[in-house]
C-alpha cells in the first residue's frame, strides 16, 4: 500500500529569503549571537534562542566535515546512483549543511575534501534547487540565476510504502467475505459480538476466538451526508455514510447507504447489503458494494440505543 | 514528595516481523504478563499511557486501535505520546507525582517492518531543509560515526567490541532478535553497509511491544517486596540542525544525567538505548560511566530494537535488576531523533 501527500508549508522570514536566494542560485547563511555563520540558516539562535535576521551569502564551494557512502540509494534521495552523504561547511560558514556528494566512487570521498554546489536545471525556491554537491574541479562554476520573486511556500511530496499484515481474526473475516459470508467473533468473557473481529474484546481486553456468522442486514444507528468532494472520491456527493449494526452484532460498522435519496436516510432505518457480482469477489471488504433500504419497518430506538 | 517506583515490566520477543500495525495481539499477552506479575487487575490501573507512531504504522490515529488490548470499559484515563514510550513513562511519572494517580501502566509498541524504517525515520527531520532530501537514519548515524572516528574518540575496533559484547550478552536473553559469539575480529571482517558502519554496528529492524507498571509510595511497597524507586528522571534535547551540533558529543544526555542525579561512577548497571555501536561509546562518555557499571547486560538494542518500545524496555530491564535484588542502583536511558538528538535518563534504586 502506498500513501502519499504533497506537504505545502509556509515559510517564515529567514527561510523565505533562503529559498528565494536558492531560486537565484545563491546560498544564504545567517549570523548567530556568537558571530558564527550558520548555513543553512537557522531561524533562532542555537545558544540564546533569539530570532536571527542577519543573512550573509556563503559558498558555493565548501569542505566535507564528515561523510558516508550509500551503494543503493533509496526513493526520493538526491541521486539515483551510488553517492556520498556529507556534512559540508560552506566557504564563509562555521557550521555545516547536510547534502549529497556525486563523487562517482567511494574512493574519492574523504574528510576535508573540497566540493561545490551543482544546481538543479530550473531552480524554484526549494532545498532541492541544490541538486547535489560535486568534487571541486577546474571546470567553470554555474553563474547565479536571475532575480527571483520572493518564495513564501515550499511543497514537498512525501510517499511511503507499507505492507499491512492481517491478524488471524481479520484473515478469517476476509476469507468469509470471499465466500459471501460475514464472520464476527464473540468475546468469551462478556458475550458481545464484534464485526469485523478485532483480536481482543475492547471491553474485557481478552482475545476473541469464537466465530459467529452474521446476516448481511441490519439497522442504521447513525449517519452523515457527505457533501464535500475530495481526491479519489468514488461517488459524486451528496451521499450517505452510515454506521450499520448488523443483526446479532454488538458493534456497528461503517458503510455506504445508496439506493435512496440522502434525505430519506434516518436512524433506525433497516438496510440490507448489496453484494458485487460473485465473479468480482475477493478477500476484501469491497465485496459488499453498499447497503440499501430493505423496506422493513424502522427498528425501535431501544433496539440500538446501547450501540450508538 | 510522592515516591514513585517501577513495580513491573514485560516485553514481547523482538522479531523481524510480528503482529499487525494495530499492536493489539502483541500487547494482550504483554499486559497479561505484567499485570499478573504485579498482582493487579486492569481496574486497579489509574492511568494508562502509550508511545507509538503513525508514520511507523502508515495510518492516522493508529494508537486508538491498541486501546482494544486494554479492555477500556468502563472508560479509562488514557494518554499517548508520538515518541518512544520512555517519554510516556515520564508523563505517567509526573501524573503520579501530582497525586492524580496511584498506579499507571505504560506501554509502547511498533511494527518497524511494515514500511522501510530507515526512510520513515527521515521524516522526523525538519521538513524544510533535511526531510526533502530523504537522508536515511543509517546514513545519518554513519556521518556521526565517522565524525567520532576522525576526532579520535574511538576506533572501528572499539565499535566492533561493543557489538561483540552485546551479542554475547544477548545469548542469555530469550527476547533478543540477534545474538552470537563472534569476536571483534570476526565482526571487523564484514563489509560496510554505510562506511564506517557494518551490519553489526546497526540495530536490527524489528517488531515488538513492552509495558512497565508504576506505583506510588505505600501502593508500591504493598505490591512488590523490592520496588525500583525512581530517584531521578529527566530528558533534554539538542538542536534539530544536524550541521550545528558537534556530533561527537551528546550535550542533551549529559544535561539529562545531571538533572536526574545519575552519578555514572556509582551505578551497578545501566541499559543504554544506543541503536548504533559508536553511540554506546559516545553515551558512556556523555554520562560519565565508570568501570563499575555493567553496560547493557541484556545485549542492548543492537540485539533487538523494536521502535517505540525499546527505550521503555531499557528502563524496565534496569528496574528488573533492582526488583530481583541483583543490583542496588541502576539507570535506564532512551534516545529519540537523529544521531542521539534527544535523551532521557531514569535512575532507580532499591530501598
Ligand atoms: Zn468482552
Amino acid at each position: 500500500m502506498e500513501i502519499g501527500f504533497d506537504y505545502t508549508r509556509s515559510l517564515g522570514p529567514v527561510l523565505s529569503r533562503f529559498m528565494t536566494a536558492l531560486a537565484e542560485r545563491r546560498i544564504l547563511g545567517c549570523r548567530g549571537s556568537d558571530g558564527r555563520v550558520h548555513a543553512p540558516p537557522l531561524e533562532y539562535d542555537p545558544v540564546t534562542y533569539a530570532p536571527l535576521t542577519e543573512l550573509v551569502e556563503v559558498g558555493p564551494a565548501g569542505t566535507v566535515v564528515t561523510w558516508t557512502w550509500l551503494d543503493r540509494p533509496l526513493d526520493g534521495q538526491p541521486l539515483d546512483r551510488p553517492f556520498g552523504w556529507a556534512l559540508i561547511r560552506l566557504d564563509g560558514a562555521d557550521t555545516a549543511m547536510l547534502h549529497a556528494v556525486d563523487a562517482g566512487s567511494k574512493d574519492r570521498m574523504r574528510t576535508g575534501m573540497r566540493v561545490r554546489v551543482r544546481w538543479a536545471p530550473e531552480p524554484v525556491g526549494h532545498i532541492r534547487d541544490i541538486a547535489c554537491f560535486e568534487p571541486l574541479t577546474d571546470s567553470p562554476p554555474t553563474l547565479p540565476g536571475p532575480t527571483a520573486e520572493p518564495v513564501t511556500m515550499v511543497t514537498t511530496p512525501i510517499h511511503l510504502r507499507y505492507r499491512h499484515t492481517t491478524s488471524t481474526e481479520e484473515s478469517r473475516y476476509l476469507r468469509g467475505l470471499a465466500e459471501g459470508k460475514v464472520i464476527g467473533q464473540r468475546c468469551p468473557s462478556c458475550g458481545k459480538v464484534y464485526v469485523p473481529p478485532r483480536g481482543a474484546c475492547p471491553t474485557c481486553g481478552v482475545p476473541t476466538v469464537d466465530d459467529v456468522e452474521l446476516p448481511d442486514r441490519g439497522t442504521v444507528t447513525t449517519f452523515c451526508v457527505v457533501n464535500v468532494p475530495f481526491p479519489g472520491q468514488r461517488i459524486p456527493p451528496p451521499y450517505v455514510v452510515a454506521y450499520v449494526l448488523l443483526d446479532g452484532a454488538d458493534i456497528p460498522f461503517q458503510h455506504l447507504i445508496l439506493g435512496c435519496r440522502p434525505d430519506e436516510v434516518r436512524m433506525g432505518m433497516r438496510v440490507a447489503a448489496v453484494w458485487r457480482p460473485r465473479e468480482q469477489w475477493g478477500t476484501t471488504p469491497q465485496n459488499i458494494d453498499h447497503f440499501q433500504p430493505s423496506g422493513e419497518p424502522d427498528a425501535p430506538f431501544n433496539s440500538y440505543a446501547q450501540h450508538l | 514528595m510522592t515516591e514513585v517506583a517501577v513495580i513491573g515490566f514485560a516485553q514481547s520477543p523482538c522479531l523481524p516481523s510480528a503482529g499487525t500495525t494495530s499492536g493489539v495481539e502483541t500487547l494482550v499477552p504483554v499486559f497479561q504478563e505484567v499485570l499478573a506479575a504485579t498482582g493487579l487487575a486492569k481496574q486497579d490501573i489509574d492511568f494508562w499511557c502509550s508511545g507509538s507512531s503513525d508514520y511507523l504504522a502508515g495510518r492516522a490515529f493508529s494508537f486508538v486501535n491498541a486501546v482494544d488490548a486494554i479492555g477500556a470499559y468502563p472508560p479509562v484515563a488514557e494518554s499517548h505520546v508520538e515518541m518512544d514510550a520512555a517519554w510516556a513513562l515520564y508523563e505517567a511519572y509526573v501524573k503520579l507525582l501530582t497525586g492524580e494517580a496511584r498506579t499507571a501502566l505504560v506501554y509502547g509498541f511498533g511494527k518497524s517492518s511494515a514500511g522501510q524504517l530507515r526512510r520513515v525515520l527521515a521524516l522526523q527531520l525538519d521538513p524544510y531543509l533535511h526531510a526533502p532530501l530523504w537522508p536515511d537514519s543509517v546514513s545519518i548515524a554513519a556521518l556521526q560515526a565517522r565524525a567520532g572516528l576522525d576526532a579520535g574518540r574511538y576506533t572501528e575496533r572499539d565499535m566492533a567490541r561493543v557489538a561483540a559484547r552485546s551479542r554475547t550478552a544477548a545469548l542469555s536473553n530469550p527476547k533478543a532478535q540477534v545474538s552470537g559469539s563472534d569476536t571483534a575480529d570476526d565482526l571487523l571482517a564484514a563489509p560496510y553497509v554505510a562506511d564506517p558502519l557494518r551490519a553489526h554496528d546497526c540495530a536490527p529492524v524489528g517488531d515488538g511491544a513492552a509495558a512497565v507498571v508504576l506505583a506510588a509510595g505505600d501502593e508500591a511497597r504493598r505490591l512488590r517486596a523490592r520496588p525500583a524507586w525512581i530517584t531521578g528522571f529527566a530528558h533534554n534535547v539538542d538542536s534539530p540542525a544536524l550541521g550545528v551540533r558537534d556530533l561527537t558529543t551528546v550535550p542533551s544526555a549529559t544535561a539529562a544525567a545531571a538533572a536526574a542525579g545519575l552519578r555514572g561512577g556509582d551505578l551497578d548497571a545501566v541499559e543504554l538505548h544506543a541503536p548504533f555501536s559508536h553511540q554506546e561509546l559516545l553515551l558512556a562518555a556523555a554520562l560519565g560511566l565508570g568501570d563499575r557499571a555493567s553496560v547493557n547486560p541484556s545485549g542492548g538494542v543492537l540485539c533487538g530494537n523494536p521502535m517505540f518500545s525499546a527505550g521503555l524496555s531499557r528502563i524496565g530491564l534496569a528496574a528488573k535488576l533492582v526488583m530481583s535484588g541483583r543490583a542496588d542502583r541502576v539507570a535506564g536511558h532512551a534516545t529519540s531523533g537523529p544521531a542521539l538528538q534527544q535523551n532521557l535518563v531514569c535512575v532507580m534504586e532499591g530501598s
